[in-house]
């Protein structure tokens, strides 16, 4: 695989920008996992890079951390470039990755503390910071404890909580729910809400529709190396611009009748999800979404077929990712 | 980076390794056991066999099993290193603005407290069994002073396949094709005298009879100091050669 040029303009606020990236390329023998991506963050939002499984979105972390080379392009953090002053971008940022990289046979503190002395706060502040943040991620108790006895999900935080304990203007967060429990996974979010609120930059990986719908103001769709689109949840959802309408007949063995109504009217194909029970189909571009409900609602009565729930939705990101990448986010699977 | 910051960001990293050792005092074990283990099999087993009579084989075979209880201390240092590479750890201290060589050094000043307790240990049971120091407080005091070069400079070696190695079976595997040469390739168990003339070629060159001689002379107070200048040289060579190399293939690492 060869990779194409880059076919993005440098945006005229290159410096204004807290993660920027133009053309990385990054080869592992014959894969390529990188094919000329480019990204621009503006600084205090939280950034999404939704991908499959392999589309190299922790390649680009590990990049943008330093902990790894690229073949090709350029990349910078707060304008400073990744390459030539890795050092100073190290002071800059901090990582989280998919591995949690905490020390099992240290405790909690000792793990904040550790990295508040190798980020040379004077002792006493070392400590106060260790507590601080361990109070912020709700983990005073289990402070004291070896992390060997956490569970999933206060590794995760105290992961988070490490990665913060020099102040980052930018922050990564490789996956960050991946493998967590629903309810861990809703503590995570609360967590990067509120450090976007404080006005840290957040570049997060996900290969959760869902996650980077509700976290982010931007999303980077990537695939195969390249990011195949940019905008807000809104944008993507409204760029492929497709509407949905779902329905779901009270009883269950209607819902062979009520796929043939919608298909009629619509004039689109009509599907049924796994469970069988509700009805969707795409409304085909320039549809007018009431009339299209008013029909199929006189059609269903005629039928005297009764529904649950009926409605006009904007396509899920789900829908978006099939509809921009020709395939689907093997994301369902992964659950 | 300056030294002082990298001399700063390493004692910190040591301070990790022996917390660590105060957490869990059982990893401890195997390195405070094989010594036990070798003194009493060797010295029972083969000592009248080698020397006809156990207590003169007691005196030559201490400082040598001392020695290997270092390298196999730097054995468990490379397992060690290798596991906390995969944990991620590792890519955390690496996204940290310290210096790139402040994990490896920080890893082999906090093992070296490990490294001293072997050392302490195997002569500990040697004084036990009757082993006495002839050589004075201050040769005694070299000889440790040797032992920790020694010790300092082939854990570079250890870190080097942490470092490179994918699995924990292949720093095993690497780390004995390397020990055994090296320990039993030498006249630690047996004087170089009594060994077929082709292997008396290897021993004579192996570092760690050179290392072995020089703290024989030194804790018995016998003549033959001239192993000291030649083991600290082999001490500063495995350093200048493994050093750099670890490091190396550290900052690759990606």
């Amino acid at each position: 695989m060869t990779s194409p040029p880059s076919n993005s303009v440098r945006p005229a606020s290159a410096r204004s920008n807290a993660i920027e990236t133009e053309g990385l390329v990054k080869r592992y023998g014959e894969t390529t996992a990188l094919a000329g991506l480019d990204l621009a963050v503006p600084p205090g939002s939280v950034w999404g890079l939704l991908g499959p499984n392999g589309a190299g979105k922790t390649t680009v972390i590990r990049i943008l951390s330093t902990l790894l080379r690229p073949d090709a392009g350029h990349a910078s953090i707060c304008g400073v470039d990744v390459l030539r002053r890795p050092e100073r971008v190290r002071a800059l940022i901090g990582l989280t990755g998919q591995f949690a990289a905490v020390d099992e046979a240290l405790t909690g503190f000792e793990n904040l503390l550790l990295v508040a002395r190798l980020l040379e706060l004077p002792g006493r502040r070392a400590r106060e910071r260790a507590g601080e943040l361990l109070e912020r991620f709700g983990l005073a108790e289990a402070g004291g404890r070896l992390v060997r006895t956490y569970s999933g999900g206060m590794r995760r935080r105290l992961d988070v909580a490490a990665s913060l304990v020099g102040t980052p203007a930018v922050l990564f967060l490789d996956e960050p729910t991946t493998g967590l429990d629903p309810r861990s996974r809703g503590d995570v979010w609360d967590l990067v809400r509120g450090l976007a609120a404080g006005g840290t930059t957040v570049l997060l990986t996900t290969q959760y529709l869902e996650e980077a719908d509700q976290l982010s103001q931007g999303i980077s769709v990537i695939d195969h190396g390249r990011v195949v689109e940019t905008g807000t949840p809104a944008q993507l959802k409204a760029k492929v611009g497709r509407q949905t309408i779902e329905l779901r007949p009270v009883e269950r063995d209607r819902a062979g009748d009520v796929e043939e109504i919608v298909a009629d009217v619509t004039g689109a194909t009509a599907v049924r999800d796994r469970e069988g029970g509700l009805v969707s189909a795409a409304l085909p571009l320039g549809s007018r979404a009431g009339a299209v409900l008013a029909a199929v609602a006189a059609r269903l009565e005629t039928a005297g077929i009764e529904v649950a729930e009926i409605g006009v939705r904007l396509a899920s990101l789900d829908e978006v990712f099939l509809a921009l990448t020709g395939h689907d986010a093997p994301v369902e699977a992964a659950r | 980076m300056n030294p002082m910051r990298t001399a700063r960001h390493s004692v910190t990293l040591a301070w990790r390794t022996i917390v660590k050792f105060r957490h869990t005092p059982d990893q401890l074990l195997d390195i405070l056991l094989m010594p036990l283990t070798f003194v009493l099999t060797f010295v029972f087993l083969f000592g009248n066999a080698v020397s006809g009579d156990w207590h003169a084989y007691l005196r030559f075979v201490i400082p040598g099993i001392a020695i290997q209880a270092l390298m196999f201390a730097s054995l468990g240092s490379a397992l060690a290193l290798n596991t906390d590479l995969r944990d991620g750890v590792y890519d955390r201290f690496r996204s940290l603005p310290i210096a790139r060589s402040a994990p490896l050094i920080g890893h082999i000043l906090g093992d070296s407290v490990k490294y001293a307790l072997s050392v302490v240990l195997v002569f500990a049971i040697g004084a036990a069994l009757g082993f006495r120091f002839g050589g004075g407080v201050a040769a005694a005091v070299g000889a440790a002073g040797l032992m920790m070069a020694f010790a300092l400079a082939t854990c570079w070696i250890g870190v080097l396949i942490g470092v490179v190695a994918r699995t924990a079976e292949t720093v095993q595997a690497l780390s004995m094709v390397l020990i055994f040469p090296l320990t039993f390739g030498s006249n630690v168990f047996v004087p170089t005298a009594k060994l077929p003339g082709w292997l008396q070629v290897w021993v004579r060159i192996n570092p760690v009879t050179q290392v072995s001689d020089a703290v024989r002379s030194l804790t018995l107070g016998l003549p033959g100091a001239g192993s000291v200048p030649s083991s600290l040289a082999w001490s500063a060579g495995i350093v200048v050669v493994f050093a750099p190399l670890a490091v190396l293939a550290y900052r690759r690492r990606g």
